[in-house]
């Protein structure tokens, strides 16, 4: 009878079926990954049989040597890694100078700046407008056109601006009357404190870099020199896109690039070299862009 | 002692009045600091405003602005009297619906359970798989959805053929009729976890409390999680829904650029997608223009009524 008290069926059957859920959660979430890395690590001509599900049947390195002596994606991968550093620095680095002076409750044009900024939060100028402004600035096919549209964005800077808000201003207060200037208490005092919350603003800006394959497309698809990983996987991707008909791989582009390249296993490949970065780094910053989301939530 | 005062304006009365331009130089490294940013913001988010003229002209590219003709509402009657146009139209509707059904309740189920986990290793590895699709572009989800959803060993179709639920793969990739939920469940698959993180967050700040009560008083699991949990974070919930209703319309048009295919396409052309085709491809300017004013207009009008309805409900406004 004590037994019984101590495992309720009810709440035996409630655990179970928790612990159940969240197992099915966890598998649809990883397996499509792992399905992924074990045809990439698997022999191309073996894959083409079909039923490789978790562990490679002929284990090789092959494809990932394969993959960078195809066309420019060794190109591809230097763009996406420069425009992904330079283009997380200047905007992290930006958005908190912006974030700082908005921080600032004595600044005279304070609330006219903010006004500024908070506006573009609700409206854009859209597609062709901004493709208009791109080419009369001169930045169709330019390197550029990756980092000067995204330099300071308002979401960014209202995150770092509440978490200013939480430091304590004396810190401020005793530099000032120590008769440091504004830029040195943002240098010395403020992004030193900050880290947490640049390093969330960091990974995000990061994986907007580094996943962004739509500005090559419409800006920069005529300069093969100017290429990112994701638009030349997505490209490979419309090229073959299994599933639909034969007629519509056709239509998607020049067979003889697809078949050139589509071997499942190259592209799964390439699938992983345009993931794996961005999977090795989110885990250990999870502690802060958990506390930064909220952060940003709970001001907005 | 100025400078105190000076920094903090709140609670110091301008007893000494300063001059206005001897507080500006004062703060001229602010002015440094952030005016650089705003001349940035003028010619990258604002200046592109000024390119809805467009809409109203009949653009030709080499010519200047003055030299452009003026056609008032001609391509917006245009744009309405396009057949197509309501196809795009009913395209983005449908999509944005579905994607804030799903998108924005899934997760709210997702944290409430999630947070009902005892054993917290467990709990976290759950949440940390969780918002890995997150950080993964849609061109690989794209692939990896075009991949699972396969008739070539694409396991969806391998399970449903093996528990014998269909005896033929089903196209999934090919049918129209399966695009919209193909979108809106791809979506709920990469944002599920991303999105309960601020519920997850909210669940966390309930008084531990009101759950020992609750034990004691003797209410079950369920009744907890609907009792407690729920209402716990109303707050976050409300301000929540309408932050996505907000974002309604900028579904953007990425995961249908990349899912769709000529096959599907009456399904998954959307309002962005037809500026796209018309007005860069196709060199439509004008008219694409004006295909991104009514976008626009479409998301404001639905953000008032969704604010609308929801004050009258919960006699709370969030803009």
């Amino acid at each position: 009878m004590r037994m019984q008290r101590k495992i309720n069926p009810g709440e035996l059957a409630f655990e179970t079926a928790l612990y159940l859920f969240m197992i099915v959660v966890g598998i649809t979430t990883l397996y499509p990954f792992l399905n992924v890395l074990a045809i990439s690590l698997n022999d191309s001509t073996d894959s083409v049989r079909g039923g490789i599900y978790l562990v490679p049947r002929i284990f090789t390195w092959d494809n990932y040597g394969q993959i960078f002596t195809y066309s420019n994606l060794l190109v591809a991968f230097q763009n996406s890694v420069l425009r992904t550093v330079i283009g997380t620095i200047v905007g992290v680095f930006s958005s908190a100078m912006v974030a700082y002076v908005l921080s600032r409750k004595d600044f005279i044009a304070r609330k006219p700046v903010s006004l500024v900024f908070v506006l573009t939060l609700y409206f854009s100028g859209g597609l062709i407008p901004m493709y208009m402004l791109m080419r009369d600035l001169h930045l169709i096919n330019s390197f550029w056109v990756y980092i000067l549209p995204g330099i300071v964005n308002a979401w960014n800077i209202f995150v770092i601006r509440s978490y200013m808000d939480g430091l304590p201003y004396s810190l401020q207060e005793s530099a000032k009357i120590d008769g440091a200037s504004d830029l040195t208490i943002f240098f010395r005092i403020i992004l030193p404190l900050c880290k947490p919350v640049l390093a969330t603003i960091a990974l995000f800006v990061a994986v907007g870099q580094w996943n962004s394959w739509f500005d090559t497309f419409i800006y920069n698809s005529s300069a093969q020199h100017l290429s990112t990983l994701q638009y030349e996987l997505m490209k490979i991707l419309a090229n073959t896109t299994a599933g639909a008909s034969s007629a519509d791989a056709a239509r998607a582009g020049d067979p003889s690039v697809a078949a050139r390249v589509s071997p499942e296993s190259i592209r799964a490949a390439i699938t992983i070299v345009a993931t794996l970065p961005i999977l090795t780094i989110y885990p250990f910053l999870q502690k802060y862009f958990v506390s930064g989301l909220t952060l940003g939530a709970v001001k907005s | 002692m100025e400078n105190l005062s000076l920094l903090q304006p709140a609670t110091a009365v301008p007893a000494r009045k300063r001059s206005k331009w001897r507080l500006a130089f004062e703060q001229r490294y602010l002015f440094l600091m952030s005016l650089p940013f705003v001349i940035w913001l003028f010619v990258f988010s604002y200046l592109p405003l000024w390119g809805w003229t467009m809409a109203f002209q009949k653009f030709k590219p080499g010519r200047t602005f003055g030299e452009q003709q003026w056609v008032g509402l001609d391509n917006f009657v245009q744009l309405f009297r396009e057949p197509h146009f309501y196809m795009v139209l009913r395209n983005t509707l449908a999509m944005s619906f579905m994607g804030l059904a799903v998108g924005y309740t899934i997760p709210v189920v997702f944290a409430i359970l999630l947070n009902e986990i005892r054993w917290s290793p467990f709990k976290r590895s759950i949440q940390t798989i969780s918002y890995l699709p997150h950080f993964v572009s849609w061109v690989v989800v794209a692939g990896i959805i075009t991949k699972m959803l396969s008739t070539d060993g694409g396991i969806v179709n391998e399970i449903l053929l093996a528990l014998n639920l269909i005896d033929q793969p089903i196209q999934f990739m090919a049918k129209g009729e399966w695009f919209w939920g193909i979108v809106t469940m791809s979506d709920l698959w990469k944002e599920m976890g991303w999105n309960s993180i601020i519920f997850l967050a909210a669940i966390s700040g309930i008084d531990n409390e009101q759950y020992e009560a609750a034990k004691v008083d003797g209410a079950s699991r369920l009744r907890r999680m609907w009792h407690i949990t729920l209402p716990g974070i109303r707050p976050t919930l409300m301000v929540m829904l309408i932050l996505s209703i907000g974002w309604l319309t900028s579904i953007g048009f990425e995961k249908q650029y990349l899912l769709g295919n000529s096959l599907v396409q009456d399904y998954s052309e959307v309002l962005d997608l037809y500026v796209l085709n018309y007005g860069i491809n196709l060199g439509r300017y004008s008219f694409g223009t004006a295909i991104g004013i009514v976008n626009s207009l479409v998301a404001i009008t639905l953000l008032l009524l969704s604010n609308r309805i929801f004050k009258r409900i919960t006699n709370e406004s969030v803009i």
